[in-house]
């Protein structure tokens, strides 16, 4: 598997020009601004979210979620800038269809999530209009309103066009995966955002497929982040299986953004298992590529990680599970006795009145 | 009352609510100190500057998504498509998201976003500068098209559109933006997106139409008076939503109907009509219903003769006027 930098800081000359220094990942000094208990916190996310994303699949082999993309793989990445996003308090989302733990993390219940996958009122995003948490979640500062990838990349710059006209200091974090860099909206993204300047980060999910398509039939370059050097602002390259390195890019992208423009973040993730659950991967993927993968799996690795270094007990890990076990159970029952939409809702909100 | 053109009652709208709303920002190619190629937004930059008057990369993919975007932040965004044949880059972001942007989200979006889109031909266009876009967006749940063919409509609509929450795409037809002269209050106004408009009332033939064959149908209508033919000309200013009550009343009223547009005749504005009026007005209709409209070829050419080929003309309305009302 590809491993890029374990870790990095961005480092703005005087002239904005950033470079990227290394960093061990098991440093024992963490960085700024994080905690122990955020780390303890961020474990009890991360086998939340495992365990949701594994129900929902289970749950469409049981006839019951009609959809479902996993973000199995990209918890790391999701988890750990949203880590930061969230300490910094003030960043707007325009996150995509692997996203389940940005959108969890952004504060979504698991009652609320199992409502979405099963369609179900109540859902938080659309209403049960759109697939599983597709549309917008605004009280917790997520918009996300298609399939279409990269047509959320120029509603987000266009977003952070709009709060720095209006004076805010708002940071907007465009997720996307490397699917999504083939599109020219991509491309127009990053190229108004550079000339305006405009406080976006633009984070890159490359789990190396776009459904089936290998990344080099995608693109000949290996990194995604090189693209950032022909629009005039800095691109890094991070291990996204490793959440503390994806939280210090991200609080670094987002100092970076807000003092000086657009940033680019390509974080190196696994998709371990199929596009959605109607893909069927064993057609283009090699078995023991995944295998090996696996060993990688930040949902594994992480909170040992934690417990060896003492941030996180056993006892409190063995807690987590059975606890995250137990709300998925309940989320699992609330979603399966919750009603459908009325169907003489389907004409609703079709214009803003009045 | 001041008398001006369509484009000086764009650009007096424009103005006006720009002065009223610091929300209120223009977007696209051209915009800024070329002041649009159709001089639009003549002078803004210098009473606004480039914040609101932003001058876009050739790129309308992206002049709609960031419009989309910035209006969901609660700023009025105008994005400009130059030519109504460069909308189709940005279509996505206008059928795909835009239009589904507050259904898609349970109502929790809102889209206040005005598109304006100089379109139609006679004016020497080609294939390339000359489309008529009106049916897919007519086609399109979620969205406002509002079609203005005299600059008192023009302004009046045009203020509505931006004060309007929902996404509006306003089609200016070009031809218009010159030619067409008509007084406009001095005092603040708007007109109301929706209710069609009877520009000269008539008791035997109903034509429907908008937008510069609107004004080709007045002097078809003008024509056929003299041979004592009341044509009643219903000028529908807003294309979605229809102002299904005054086409249906008319119709009732005459008992013979033609639908006049420049766009072709296959899948649009007129083939709903057509239906509509089948449906709900089948037994006071006398004659067939008609529709006088461009053929199914990929806009005006650009040789002369073609050109002429392709658009309707005054002759040719009054000479379907005058067959209905023989009918």
């Amino acid at each position: 598997m590809t491993q890029a930098a374990s870790s990095s800081q961005i480092e703005s000359d005087a002239n904005g020009a950033v470079a990227i220094a290394q960093r061990s990942a098991d440093a024992e000094a963490l960085p700024e601004g994080l905690t122990a208990d955020d780390l303890v916190e961020v474990c009890r996310q991360m086998i939340l979210v495992r365990t949701m994303d594994e129900r929902i699949w289970m749950m469409n082999r049981q006839g019951k979620v009609p959809i479902a993309a996993s973000c199995q793989g990209h918890e790391a990445a999701e988890l750990g800038s949203l880590l930061a996003a969230q300490k910094d308090g003030d960043c707007f989302h325009f996150p995509y269809y692997r996203d389940l733990a940005v959108k969890m993390a952004a504060g979504l219940t698991p009652r609320q999530v199992m409502l979405s996958f099963m369609g179900k009122e109540g859902e938080p995003y659309s209403g049960a209009r759109q697939f599983p948490l597709q549309g917008a979640d605004l009280p917790r500062k997520i918009i996300q309103i298609s399939n279409v990838v990269a047509a959320g990349l120029t509603q987000g710059v266009g977003y952070a066009l709009a709060c720095k006209m209006m004076g805010e200091k708002t940071v907007t974090i465009c997720y996307f995966g490397d699917g999504a860099t083939s599109q020219g909206e991509t491309h127009e993204a990053m190229n108004f955002a550079s000339i305006h300047r405009l406080p976006v980060i633009f984070v890159c999910e490359n789990n190396k497929y776009a459904i089936s398509t290998p990344q080099d039939s995608q693109m000949v370059i290996s990194d995604v982040a090189a693209r950032a050097e022909g629009y005039g602002f800095p691109g890094f390259v991070i291990d996204g299986l490793d959440l503390i390195a994806c939280y210090e890019a991200t609080r670094q992208g987002i100092a970076h953004a807000r003092s000086a423009g657009p940033v680019l973040i390509e974080m190196k993730v696994e998709r371990f298992m199929p596009h959605t659950t109607d893909d069927d991967d064993r057609r283009y993927r090699d078995r023991d590529a995944l295998d090996a993968a696996r060993q990688f799996d930040p949902v594994a690795v992480f909170p040992s990680q934690m417990v060896s270094r003492g941030i996180l007990t056993q006892e409190q890990l063995d807690a987590f599970r059975s606890d995250a076990t137990q709300q998925v159970n309940d989320a699992t029952d609330f979603a399966d006795a919750a009603q459908p939409p009325d169907a003489s809702t389907i004409g609703d909100h079709l214009y803003v009145q009045g | 009352m001041p008398e001006m053109t369509v484009i000086e009652a764009v650009r007096s709208a424009l103005h006006e609510e720009m002065e009223r709303d610091e929300r209120v920002f223009v977007m696209g190619e051209d915009v800024g100190q070329r002041g649009g190629v159709f001089l639009a937004t003549q002078g803004f930059i210098e009473d606004f500057g480039p914040q609101r008057v932003i001058d876009s990369p050739l790129a309308e993919a992206s002049i709609m998504g960031i419009a989309l975007g910035a209006a969901f932040r609660g700023m009025r965004p105008i994005p400009e498509v130059q030519f109504s044949d460069f909308v189709w880059p940005s279509v996505n972001q206008l059928i795909g998201e835009a239009a589904r942007a507050h259904y898609g989200t349970n109502g929790a979006l809102k889209v206040p976003m005005t598109v304006r889109i100089p379109y139609g031909g006679g004016i020497r266009g080609g294939l390339f500068h000359s489309q008529n876009v009106e049916a897919l967006f007519f086609h399109t749940p979620g969205l406002l098209v509002v079609t203005p063919s005299t600059p008192y409509e023009a302004k009046g609509l045009l203020k509505s559109a931006i004060r309007d929450d929902n996404p509006v795409i306003f089609l200016e037809h070009k031809k218009t933006y010159r030619l067409v002269r008509g007084e406009v209050p001095d005092e603040e106004y708007t007109l109301p997106i929706g209710p069609a408009d009877i520009k000269r009332a008539g008791s035997d033939v109903t034509v429907v139409s908008y937008g510069l064959a609107m004004h080709y149908c007045l002097a078809a209508a003008e024509a056929v008076a003299a041979d004592g033919i009341g044509a009643e000309v219903v000028d529908l200013r807003t294309l979605k939503p229809l102002d299904t009550e005054t086409i249906l009343d008319s119709v009732k009223k005459t008992g013979r109907l033609l639908v006049v547009h420049e766009d072709n005749i296959s899948g649009g504005i007129g083939a709903e009509i057509a239906a509509l009026a089948a449906d709900e007005a089948f037994e006071y209709l006398d004659a067939p219903i008609a529709r006088l409209c461009g053929p199914d070829v990929p806009t005006m050419p650009f040789a002369q003769t073609l050109e002429d080929a392709y658009m309707p003309s005054p002759d040719a309305i009054a000479a379907e006027l005058r067959r209905l009302a023989a009918y």
